[in-house]
């Protein structure tokens, strides 16, 4: 029974979506409204619970244990002082809040996105190596699209542009919309296996 | 409800049938009715060959790999997905049948998530998955953790875990963003074997040129039913191809029929 309620609930969501997608009345549009927005955030809101309970859990586990415990303490205290300064003080521009979120939480973001730029420069550095008959045709593929891209190109040649757009628009296009096929037909039948309860695994399998 | 029902009874005037959606309808029932049959059929159900595929072949040397060396292995579904996902349940395919590998082995699997739902449903998984093993004593929950649902917090948690931690081998497998490259290469830096699957057409030349192994596009939705050589999961890969020839046959009439009569788009919807 346990299993047998989730997967009538699931079929029956499942079903009811896709019957909806094809509406345009307005209380079928509410309906899907209410389904994907409002259900959601309340499951969504219950299980954020458990997740922020695990997450402070596993850290004052880790500062009894004297693991990494300074980093592990700014993490428990964000958890708790962050939400006490909005609803202290709300979260308007002038608020103690914004002060942390765009003097703490933006650059620390910042920080790690810039990490990008080194870890391209590495991967790239790796990928362009022209091993093989294959690797050769992509570094030159990229050498093309990197001078396009930098002012150089049109000096060098006013080809050089218009072979990276035909790369672009063409062979890269066409690979792009042949893996994005099967994507999309891999999660048709994903989906169906779910609603139709022959894919058990995200109840935890068969038992 | 109440204001549906409201709706449904003073605005009758509204078709509820969009009439523009139909020839996604057509192509939604023909592919739902391939589906059902190459899945419920018995002789679709026949043992049929499926290509080998190199990134969950190797799942089984991952976790060998982590178990002799003594390390953990890191699995993370990416900042990108949520539940809904076709992906992610794809992704949660998978970790059940790496969790249920890890049980049998002793091995640590550590799954950082940034959604609270998927930490559930796959603390769930990961928790059946050891007792199908039958060492149901061996399953830690707190190693199924929400880390944080910012999308660059997210990418140092699972990078800070991959860097003090060393796992011998790393699965990154769901929908990522941004954050692809900057976890396949510390997972490179760390020296472990990475296998890795996006929906992402973007990240996935990231994955190609950082990880060892990439299931591309389709290859993740499959693997469920490679991995469990369950007959109805496999049937329905079978219909997958079926639609694909019907795809390609579509494309070739819409070719020939826009080289006769070029202001054609009957098959634009």
């Amino acid at each position: 029974m346990a299993r047998k309620i989730p997967k009538i609930v699931c079929a029956l969501f499942g079903v009811t979506l896709f019957v909806l997608f094809f509406s345009q009345h307005p209380s079928a549009k509410s309906l899907n409204l209410a389904i994907l927005n409002e259900y959601f955030q309340i499951i969504f809101a219950f299980t954020l619970l458990v997740g922020v309970v695990s997450f402070v859990k596993i850290n004052l586990k880790g500062v009894e244990r004297g693991e990494d415990r300074p980093y592990r303490i700014v993490s428990i205290l964000g958890v708790f002082v962050v939400p006490l300064l909005a609803l202290i003080w709300g979260i308007k521009g002038d608020s103690p809040f914004m002060w942390v979120f765009e003097n703490i939480q933006v650059p620390m973001q910042a920080t790690v996105f810039a990490l990008l730029a080194f870890f391209v420069a590495s991967a790239s550095f790796r990928g362009f190596r022209a091993r093989s008959v294959q690797a050769t045709i992509l570094l030159v593929a990229a050498l093309i699209m990197l001078i396009s891209r930098s002012s150089i190109g049109d000096v060098i040649a006013d080809e050089i542009p218009q072979v990276a757009d035909w790369v672009r628009s063409y062979p890269s296009m066409s690979a792009r919309r042949a893996i994005l096929i099967g994507i999309g037909l891999g999660s048709l039948t994903t989906s169906l296996r779910v609603i139709i309860g022959i894919e058990r695994t995200w109840l935890g399998g068969d038992k | 409800m109440a204001l549906s029902l409201a709706c449904c009874i003073f605005i009758p005037a509204v078709a509820w049938f969009e009439i523009s959606k139909l020839p996604v309808l057509i192509f939604a029932v023909i592919s739902i009715i391939i589906v059902l049959y190459t899945t419920f059929h018995k002789k679709s159900r026949e043992k049929f060959k499926v290509r080998e595929i190199a990134g969950l072949k190797a799942v089984e040397n991952a976790i060998g790999r982590a178990t002799e060396m003594a390390l953990p292995i890191l699995y993370t579904p990416g900042w990108g997905g949520d539940i809904q996902r076709p992906t992610t349940i794809a992704s949660l395919n998978i970790l059940s049948h790496v969790a249920e590998k890890t049980a049998q082995y002793n091995c640590d699997l550590i799954f950082p998530t940034h959604d609270p739902v998927i930490m559930s449903v796959a603390q769930e998984v990961v928790r059946e998955s050891y007792a199908r093993a039958g060492f149901v004593d061996r399953f830690k929950e707190d190693d199924i953790r929400y880390v944080t649902s910012s999308q660059f917090g997210y990418a140092a948690a699972v990078e800070g875990l991959i860097t003090r931690l060393k796992p011998a081998s790393i699965f990154l497998l769901g929908t990522f963003e941004a954050e692809s490259l900057i976890l396949a290469e510390t997972g490179n830096i760390a020296g472990s074997i990475q296998i890795a699957g996006t929906d992402s057409t973007i990240q996935l030349s990231f994955f190609i040129v950082a990880c060892d192994y990439t299931l591309i596009g389709e290859e993740l939705f499959a693997a469920s039913g490679y991995l469990s050589g369950d007959k109805s999961i496999l049937a329905s890969i079978r219909a997958q191809d079926i639609l694909k020839i019907i795809i390609i046959i579509l494309i070739i009439a819409a070719v020939i029929w826009v080289s006769f009569d070029p202001a054609a788009d009957w098959w634009v919807f």
